[in-house]
């Protein structure tokens, strides 16, 4: 195969003059950091709600929770992202959504990715959290009700310090995941770590430098996720069960 | 037998002599995409989904448009050139982001749709001649009240992803300080999308595809065309490069179309006359510049 390879393409300055190929890549790199970071914020939070109310006696609860993951987790992440980016602005009442429109669109598209990414991860963590939950033994709810705590009180005390540490392994997968799903963000044109090295190849017709420096730094955010997470793993271990002292 | 580093010796140049003498008949012999073609009985077509009206999918999702006509004709002149009395066509579409990897990689034997032939590309691939020459404007609403490219200053302005109109617009915004947010969409498709739903005031491209988005949107007469050209751009086929042999009949069945009138008669076709999906035409007259590409046909790059 006839290629020229050229290394030294990341410190040429840009077409458009306004910094080197190398700073298009950071930037693509903080964005993608930002992007995951807040998306997995709100994907914790809002998946451990979700995961408890899947478990609670209260039918409408759960089956509300329930509803939630299956819509969240069942839909593509590349049509819920359409669904956020394209049709949300269009079902908004005409001035709010004009208004959206025309704000900055680099906050539009993240705003939208964020908000996509975090909800279906939600959906995947509120499964973690509901298979920690039901892997405790019944006897440990019953306790902590018998003796005298109320049923929230039950969770927050006895049930979730005990479901979260269990389910930090599938956790950190979820979290690996959120990285490497932003790159879906690309398509609606946010100019995260994927689009960026996509640029440098419409830009500089250099593809396989500018893949093998995307794939390097995706592998690079993922390695101190995953030695971060086994730290925390070791340090929430519980004694006495699988691992622990 | 015990061979002396001497006799090895003369074998080598013995085995070199033979293979200078016979260098003229390896020369005839068929070499890169030709032989390719010949051996597998197929040829791998390159063509986009949206480029309205060079390369794109008509209602029946078949391949259709004007740079679409010119790489059959192309590929009529390979099955002559090569005395094959059948070819096997496989379609694959591709984007402006990975149209070159994909040539590159052996995917594709050509690619005939819009892609602009300039100095970096040709670092990477070699292009055919000039099939088209384009003209980059602004598409915008007839009531917007933009006329030209100062006006988008402090704007919303969408353009395609890895297309050349998106470097010189990112490049006026530096130089022009004009703080305008540029949004870059993954084809000219979605780009449309985001000027109809308002998400950008204009939409800068190649001036033919612009009218091209024209002819599909809901009410035509919506939009306009506006703005001083930002560049002349020559839409090439992108073929492998260092090809020579290939590149040849390539280049000659497309001279031979555009100086036999054929082109033209393909080009009011798609240009001058009602096309599909919707019926509307774009009444896009030949300019001079590609008058004088058909009398005249020649593979130079603008930039």
């Amino acid at each position: 195969m006839a290629y020229n390879w050229n290394w030294d393409v990341f410190l040429q300055p840009t077409a458009t003059g306004d910094d080197t190929y190398l700073g298009w890549m950071f930037y693509g790199l903080k964005m993608t950091i930002a992007l995951s970071l807040s998306a997995w914020v709100i994907a914790l939070a809002l998946g451990a709600v979700v995961g408890v109310l899947r478990t609670v006696p209260n039918k409408w609860l759960s089956g509300f929770a329930a509803a939630y993951v299956e819509v969240f987790r069942n839909i593509p992440l590349l049509v819920q992202l359409f669904l956020w980016y394209f049709v949300m602005p269009e079902l908004l009442p005409v001035d709010w959504g004009n208004a959206l429109k025309q704000t900055n669109p680099v906050l539009q598209q993240f705003l939208a990715s964020m908000l996509c990414l975090a909800l279906f991860t939600s959906a995947r963590v509120a499964e973690q959290v509901r298979s920690g939950i039901n892997s405790l033994p019944p006897g440990q709810k019953n306790a902590g009700l018998a003796m005298g705590f109320t049923l929230p009180q039950t969770y927050r005390f006895v049930l979730l310090p005990m479901a979260v540490r269990l389910i930090i392994p599938p956790l950190t997968s979820e979290f690996l995941n959120i990285f490497k799903n932003s790159a879906v963000c690309s398509t609606i044109g946010l100019l995260e770590l994927a689009a960026q090295g996509r640029q440098l190849v419409d830009y500089t017709a250099q593809p396989y430098e500018s893949f093998i420096a995307v794939t390097l730094a995706y592998l690079l955010i993922n390695v101190v996720v995953m030695f971060g997470m086994r730290w925390v793993e070791a340090h929430v271990r519980v004694p006495g069960y699988i691992g622990g002292k | 037998m015990r061979v002396t580093a001497n006799s090895k010796r003369w074998v080598l140049a013995a085995t070199l002599a033979t293979a200078l003498l016979s260098a003229p008949t390896m020369a005839a012999e068929l070499t890169g995409t030709l032989k390719k073609i010949k051996e597998t009985g197929l040829i791998t077509l390159g063509h986009r989904e949206s480029s309205i009206p060079f390369s794109y999918y008509d209602d029946k999702q078949q391949v259709i448009g004007y740079s679409q006509d010119l790489m059959l004709k192309v590929v009529e002149a390979i099955k002559a050139d090569l005395k094959m009395a059948t070819i096997d066509i496989k379609l694959l579409p591709v984007t402006p982001s990975n149209r070159i990897t994909l040539l590159q990689n052996g995917s594709l034997d050509i690619e005939c749709g819009s892609t602009t032939n300039n100095t970096e590309r040709q670092k990477q691939v070699s292009f055919s001649t000039t099939i088209f020459i384009i003209e980059t404007r602004l598409l915008t609403r007839t009531n917007s009240g933009i006329k030209d490219f100062p006006d988008l200053a402090g704007k919303n302005v969408v353009t395609t992803a890895g297309t050349t109109s998106e470097r010189l617009l990112r490049k006026m915004n530096e130089d022009k300080k004009m703080s305008m947010s540029i949004i870059s969409a993954k084809d000219h498709g979605e780009a449309f999308l985001t000027l109809e739903t308002g998400r950008a005031v204009a939409f800068m491209m190649d001036d033919a595809l612009l009218f091209g988005e024209m002819a599909k949107a809901r009410r035509a007469s919506d939009w306009v065309v506006v703005g001083t050209p930002q560049s002349f751009e020559a839409y090439g086929c992108m073929l492998p490069k260092d090809d020579p042999a290939f590149k040849k009949v390539v280049d000659g069945a497309l001279s031979k179309a555009m100086t036999s009138g054929e082109a033209e008669r393909i080009y009011a076709k798609w240009f001058l006359q009602p096309i599909p999906p919707k019926g509307l035409n774009l009444n896009f007259p030949l300019s001079d510049a590609m008058k004088a590409l058909y009398k005249s046909p020649n593979d130079k790059a603008y930039d």
